[in-house]
């Protein structure tokens, strides 16, 4: 099956696109001079943009230009933080701009226009910061030409250069002389121990336009002649159209057009409820092709059964067929699950004659421009992107689904058109967080001590199905055993395998991929191991981690401030998760009580974090906040499951989230580091539902190896 | 025609009377603060106020709210409420992505102008109906209380 459902995959978005060859997710631009273009339209006269990130005006305004797409996780404030602190710039003097698609804002993690991993930080904080310390450099140099001093007799601060004798000029006094200075090619950074900017919290730069109504996001994209699309999508991955009736939908007043592309039917209005009238009115029918007959119980069997077998060896560390005193032996299991994002999968485009134009809230603007291009047939440079805000990502927004399918209708219907998926098209739209089951076999000595683990993953290849892969290097998706093959657990003997398992649901990113799962998986069967030893659960942890300071750092101050071992109040229970990824270390306490009706209720979660050198602390507790939230709404309801190839969720009733008479108290501590910065999107999210699994398993005794609770 | 106060200004909508306020907000009338979540009240995204009460805007026809008052996100910044909630969703910076904060900000409005002083269970009995995705639940806790102690300051 395996082989199929690949193909399926690929002409899911290639077919559907009709696009050629490999999912060009990797596309970038060719080097052009449209930034250098467009800043000189911008500055025009005395204004100064010695690079792609940064103009100062000649009223002393700094504009950063910030090619990363914001989505709630602040890397708006995050890029400009980073620019400024490095500038001296007075920060309310700092405004961001959203970058147009050009190769100098490719993310230097991912060689392209994207946003995601938990890289904004990681893969800017020495770009972004240079970027802002040439300008500085510049300035100082265009002051103290002005004034007949040596440069090193001049500072900055605050948007200023401040020179010898109360010398004093302001940052767009300067910006005429700096701008024909030559660019410095490696100036040099501050010492972070003299930061003013970068550690402190700062008051996020898109929270006044999030308050107020204002702020754009995709949806809300307005044209002159703008027609809103609600398509019929395909039923089923792969199905084809065999024959479709719009009579009836043609006959609603208001209903302009109905384009069929590949994907589906759209039907065209002026707005999104006549477009849905007509929408429901029209009569598809659809072949639905080799997928028709799945659903959840055969897939649970497929990956279930796949891990009986040896599959492709990721990792095998000393001997695993030593002999030991005592097996544990567990098989755990992850269910799909969608993003749910709240803002609707939505995209604006218009394809006019020799250019094309497209709005989206999008993570990938660089390869999704590629992809307009191909579908349009046009050179990329007549094609543009603009990036909205981002009503939710976490990773759904990295496909290119929305972006295809508006394209396409604004190709064949010759207007420009907003396609809106309703939440139940949004729902099931086939972009998931695989399934996946992992069977664990751990040896312990007499004495407890752990000596062998053999873990086997079954799993769908996330990096073929993104198309970052055409073969798995040695049988192994690197996506589907994050977390478990790079575990830093010392086990003297560790056997990690793969085997691949092609269910046909296409897989996709969800915050934290693989570790969402993984990091369950495992951390749930260490405490296993800790209880079949009679170990406690932390002691049990840290005697694996004696080479891993940082990780045994969180786990020592998460068991600290949660006042692991103390007594706890009647009916409370705790339970304990690390996680190493995306450069970050988290590891989490969870409180939980349950219910007479047995539904646990999560109380409280103590997290403590180690994500290198602090650049915004306010933005990492809020982002782990978040990622627990989403990790727990996921351990308690999340599931998307498969009927005669059919989603049988549809939407915020089926498919349920956490709410605010859930939410538990989130307390995040932040581990002083100088270390390099670490991602922070998504480090907070895998260990929260091990975390509360092992307090449940305190409470009742009963471990849950299925998701969700 | 159907007419109603948006805002506190008398306007007329030509979309058919079976049209939800959520979509001639948005379409006809191009407020699109108030946010299209999932379609079947089940959100809390598109919440506005209707005659003062938070009201569902994706399930509620312009024929129900004829004649009646329909207040926005937009109009917010011209009320004590309003204006005391959006100053401390700033100063408590409770957005990430952002896109339901309008919703919530309705619901926390009617709160208040219904109870001054609300407690913990008051604020979830008010507030569990408006999604989050993005988890700033205990940050809006956190405003909501932030502005009713401004408001009774």
């Amino acid at each position: 099956m395996s082989t199929s459902s690949f193909t399926t995959r690929r002409d899911f978005i290639k077919g559907s696109a009709a696009a050629t060859g490999a999912l060009v997710i990797g596309f970038t631009l060719p080097m052009t001079s449209r930034f250098s273009q467009a800043a000189a339209a911008a500055t025009p006269g005395a204004g100064f943009a010695p690079n792609a990130f940064l103009r100062i005006a000649p009223n002393g305004q700094v504009t950063v230009v910030c090619g990363l797409s914001e989505m709630g996780q602040g890397v708006h404030m995050g890029i400009a933080s980073l620019v400024a602190e490095e500038l001296d710039a007075d920060w309310k003097s700092v405004q961001l701009e959203q970058a147009p698609v050009d190769k100098a804002y490719n993310n230097p993690l991912f060689g392209m226009q994207a946003t995601g991993g938990s890289t904004a930080i990681r893969g800017h904080y020495e770009p972004m910061r240079k970027a802002g310390a040439a300008a500085r450099e510049m300035l100082v140099a265009a002051a103290a030409t002005q004034w007949g001093v040596d440069a090193a007799a001049c500072r900055t601060q605050d948007g200023r250069v401040l020179g010898p004798d109360g010398k004093s000029a302001g940052y767009g006094d300067l910006v005429a002389a700096a701008s024909k200075l030559p660019v410095p090619q490696n100036p040099t950074l501050k010492d972070p121990k003299d930061f003013r900017i970068l550690g402190k919290g700062l008051t996020r730069i898109d929270t006044p336009a999030k308050v107020n109504g204002s702020a754009g996001f995709g949806i809300d994209v307005k044209l002159p002649g703008l027609l809103t699309a609600v398509m019929v999508h395909a039923p089923v991955p792969g199905a084809k159209i065999v024959s479709v009736d719009d009579a009836a939908a043609k006959a609603i007043p208001g209903v302009k057009q109905v384009v069929q592309i590949p994907q589906g039917v759209a039907v065209l209005a002026d707005g999104y409820w006549t477009a849905l009238k007509g929408r429901d009115a029209l009569v598809v029918k659809w072949d639905d092709g080799p997928l028709g007959s799945l659903s959840s119980e055969g897939i649970s069997k497929l990956l279930t059964d796949a891990t009986t077998r040896p599959g492709a060896v990721a990792r095998n560390d000393g001997d695993v067929t030593v002999a030991v005193a005592k097996t544990v032996e567990a098989v755990y299991e992850a269910p799909y699950l969608a993003h749910a994002c709240m803002e609707p999968m939505n995209c604006t485009a218009w394809v006019r004659a020799g250019e094309a134009e497209v709005w989206a809230p999008t993570q990938g603007p660089g390869p999704h421009l590629g992809i307009v291009a191909q579908l349009t047939g046009l050179p990329p440079e007549k094609v543009q992107v603009h990036t909205t805000y981002l009503g939710g990502g976490f990773g759904r927004r990295f496909a290119p689904d929305f972006v295809i399918a508006s394209t396409l209708i604004s190709k064949a219907a010759g207007v420009p058109v907003k396609l809106v998926y309703t939440r139940e098209d949004d729902m099931r739209a086939w972009f998931y967080r695989p399934a996946s089951v992992t069977r664990f076999t751990a040896g312990l000595d007499a004495a407890g001590n752990p000596v062998s683990l053999t873990a086997r993953v079954a799993s769908p290849a996330l990096s073929i199905a993104a198309g970052f892969a055409k073969e798995l290097p040695k049988g192994i998706d690197d996506t589907a055993i994050e977390g478990i093959g790079d575990m830093l657990y010392a086990f003297p003997n560790l056997r990690v395998e793969y085997a691949r398992t092609e269910p046909g649901i296409p897989p996709w990113f969800w915050r934290s991929v693989g570790h969402s799962q993984n990091v369950y998986f495992i951390e749930a069967f260490i405490d296993e191991l800790a209880a079949a030893a009679g170990r406690d659960p932390v002691e049990f942890r840290r005697a694996l981690l004696s080479k891993q300071p940082r990780l045994r750092g969180v786990l020592d101050l998460a068991a600290q401030k949660s006042g692991w071992g103390s007594p706890l109040p009647k009916g409370m229970h705790r339970g304990v998760a690390i996680t190493t990824c995306f450069g970050s270390f988290v590891a989490q306490v969870a409180e939980v009580s349950m219910a007479a009706d047995g539904k646990p209720r999560v109380q409280r979660i103590v997290a403590a974090v180690d994500c290198g050198l602090t650049v915004n602390p306010d933005v990492i507790q809020r982002q782990v906040e978040g990622a627990v939230v989403y990790g727990l709404s996921a351990a308690m309801y999340g599931k998307i499951t498969f009927k005669n190839g059919r989603v049988e969720q549809s939407n915020f009733t089926d498919y349920p989230m956490l709410r605010m008479d859930e939410m538990p108290r989130v307390e995040v501590h932040i581990v002083p580091s100088t270390e390099a910065p670490g991602g922070i999107g998504e480090p907070g999210l895998p260990a929260a539902t091990p975390a509360v699994v092992n307090a449940i398993f305190a409470a009742t005794g009963k471990r849950i190896r299925t998701l969700p609770i | 025609m159907i007419s109603l106060s948006l805002n506190g200004k008398t306007v007329q909508l030509s979309a058919t009377p079976d049209t939800p306020l959520l979509w001639a907000l948005r379409d006809e009338l191009g407020y699109t603060g108030t946010k299209f979540g999932c379609g079947i009240a089940a959100c809390g995204a598109c919440t506005v106020h209707v005659d003062g009460k938070a009201t569902r805007a994706c399930v509620t026809t312009i024929e129900a709210v004829a004649g009646k008052q329909v207040t926005t996100i937009e109009a917010m910044d011209s009320n004590r409420i309003g204006q005391a909630l959006q100053a401390a969703w700033i100063r408590n910076d409770v957005p990430q992505c952002g896109y339901c904060q309008s919703g919530q900000i309705m619901s926390a409005a009617a709160l208040l102008a219904r109870n001054p002083k609300p407690n913990d269970a008051d604020i979830d009995e008010a507030m569990r109906r408006n999604l989050c995705r993005c988890g700033t639940y205990n940050r809006i806790r956190a405003a909501i209380k932030d502005a009713a102690a401004t408001l009774s300051a």
